[in-house]
């Protein structure tokens, strides 16, 4: 766990200081919103498609972020000096998918505002509390599914395209339960306090399932 | 490396195989009745649900033997995933060809969206579609089966996820025939459907012996001549997808 803490606050630091993963995504969120705007030709959206539009820019925001979640230590030897290093190399796992974790938080912290202001209808303030409880566990799956991912294609001599190929469809259910809890949420009428319990046992489900598996097969990505 | 015969006992399974199809098709043609509402072109179901079912059995089953792969790290284990899901995806195509021409013809559309199994299927098919491209862009023979098989492990866990989360989306359409009780199918339809299945999951098993004893043959073949005619002999593998 030491060392986990230890590679998250070296990944931290190091987005701190270059700037280079978080920013982009943020951008190419709000960039999305505009997009959605001039390809639906609304002002304003609610309910059930306003969460689907919310759930599809932050699902491929966040690609960006699984695209370039091990492309230093790659390309900096990272990998080389971890496996020299006596540690457990599922701290690595945990270490990343909590980073991608907090890349996607702070994501989510500017993008959702925003979605608030460009597009969505009703007010934010009323759905706040439980979009923020789904958009956590989305999160989640997100992070655990990307780690993974990321950590195939990274080793692949074309990981730009199979990191977004496979992780999508295996992002598939966990964007479908987001975008399904989130939903009544954003109705501009009768939308309810709660999201609806059955999508965020399934979202619930989809993380725990992963993270167990992942963490089942994560070293097999690491050895040498 | 020994050398695992899997052309032993070929030649009964195939037979039987051919045996349990020709008897399939004479039950779907001669003895199943016709459907009341659908008619003739309801006997494409006895085709494309043992298709779909047997290729997503396959998937799972590729990722039992990548499983195998990865506790025992033998190779061998690996051709075999690879064999499993490579045959899985080719019997997957023809389920979901065959199930869009029944419902183009039963329900006027080729594709239906609200209908979880024929969603979460193509969802299951464009997920492992991946998986030859990225064994394709490993280099290293051994990364590329580890990676390989751990992609098949997670892919193989998601079968079941998916459907159970596509199915939960949307409301029933699809006629509840996979039930364990059998479902609303009368007699002469469920025992025409199960030799079906049988024979499709038969034909399955025969390809899949018939690729492993072809690929094991042709790596037996490269190994004698490097060792009679020496290195020269033997042309370097290009890249491949396959595991050698």
């Amino acid at each position: 766990m030491r060392t986990a803490l230890i590679l998250l606050r070296k990944d931290l630091r190091l987005e701190l200081r270059t700037l280079e993963t978080v920013p982009a995504m943020i951008l190419f969120a709000l960039v999305t919103f505009v997009i959605f705007h001039f390809g639906l030709n609304r002002s304003t959206i609610d309910g059930q498609l306003a969460a689907g539009v919310l759930t599809a820019t932050l699902l491929f925001a966040a690609m960006l972020g699984i695209n370039r979640l091990f492309v230093a230590e790659r390309e900096q030897g990272g990998f080389d000096a971890f496996l020299l290093a006596p540690v457990d190399r599922s701290s690595m796992l945990v270490a990343k998918a909590a980073a991608l974790f907090v890349f996607l938080a702070a994501l989510e912290v500017i993008a959702v505002p925003a979605f608030g202001l460009l597009l969505l209808g009703p007010s934010l303030g009323p759905a706040l509390p439980g979009l923020i409880l789904v958009l956590a566990l989305a999160d989640l799956g997100l992070a655990v599914i990307g780690t993974l991912v990321s950590g195939i294609a990274v080793q692949t001599r074309a990981r730009d395209l199979i990191g977004p190929v496979i992780g999508l469809p295996l992002l598939i259910p966990a964007l479908i339960a987001t975008a399904r809890a989130a939903g009544p949420l954003l109705r501009s009428v009768h939308a309810p306090a709660a999201p609806p319990g059955k999508w965020l046992a399934i979202l619930a489900l989809y993380d725990l399932v992963f993270a167990l598996l992942a963490y089942a097969v994560f070293d097999f990505l690491l050895e040498e | 490396m020994p050398s695992t015969t899997y052309g032993k006992g070929l030649r009964g399974l195939s037979l039987a195989t051919l045996a349990t199809i020709a008897l399939a098709l004479a039950l779907v043609f001669f003895y199943a009745p016709l459907d009341a509402d659908q008619g003739f072109v309801q006997k494409i179901f006895y085709i494309h649900v043992p298709l779909a079912i047997v290729s997503l059995c396959g998937f799972i089953f590729g990722a039992a033997l990548a499983v195998g792969h990865l506790r025992t790290g033998d190779r061998k284990w690996d051709m075999r995933s690879y064999v499993a899901i490579h045959m899985a995806l080719i019997f997957g195509v023809g389920g979901l060809i065959t199930g869009s021409i029944w419902a183009k013809a039963s329900w006027g559309h080729w594709w239906v969206w609200n209908e979880p199994t024929l969603v979460s299927f193509l969802i299951v098919l464009l997920l492992f579609a991946t998986y030859q491209p990225l064994r394709f862009s490993i280099e290293d023979p051994e990364r590329q089966s580890r990676y390989a098989s751990v992609f098949a492990i997670v892919a193989g866990a998601f079968v079941p996820l998916n459907f159970l989360a596509v199915r939960l989306a949307q409301e029933f359409v699809h006629p509840r025939v996979l039930t364990l009780g059998g479902g609303n199918l009368p007699g002469a339809m469920r025992l025409t459907f199960l030799i079906s299945l049988v024979g499709m999951a038969l034909l399955y098993v025969t390809l899949w012996k018939y690729e492993m004893a072809a690929k094991n043959a042709r790596s037996q073949v490269r190994r004698l001549r490097r060792t009679l005619l020496g290195d020269d002999s033997v042309r370097p593998a290009g890249r491949s997808a396959a595991p050698l």
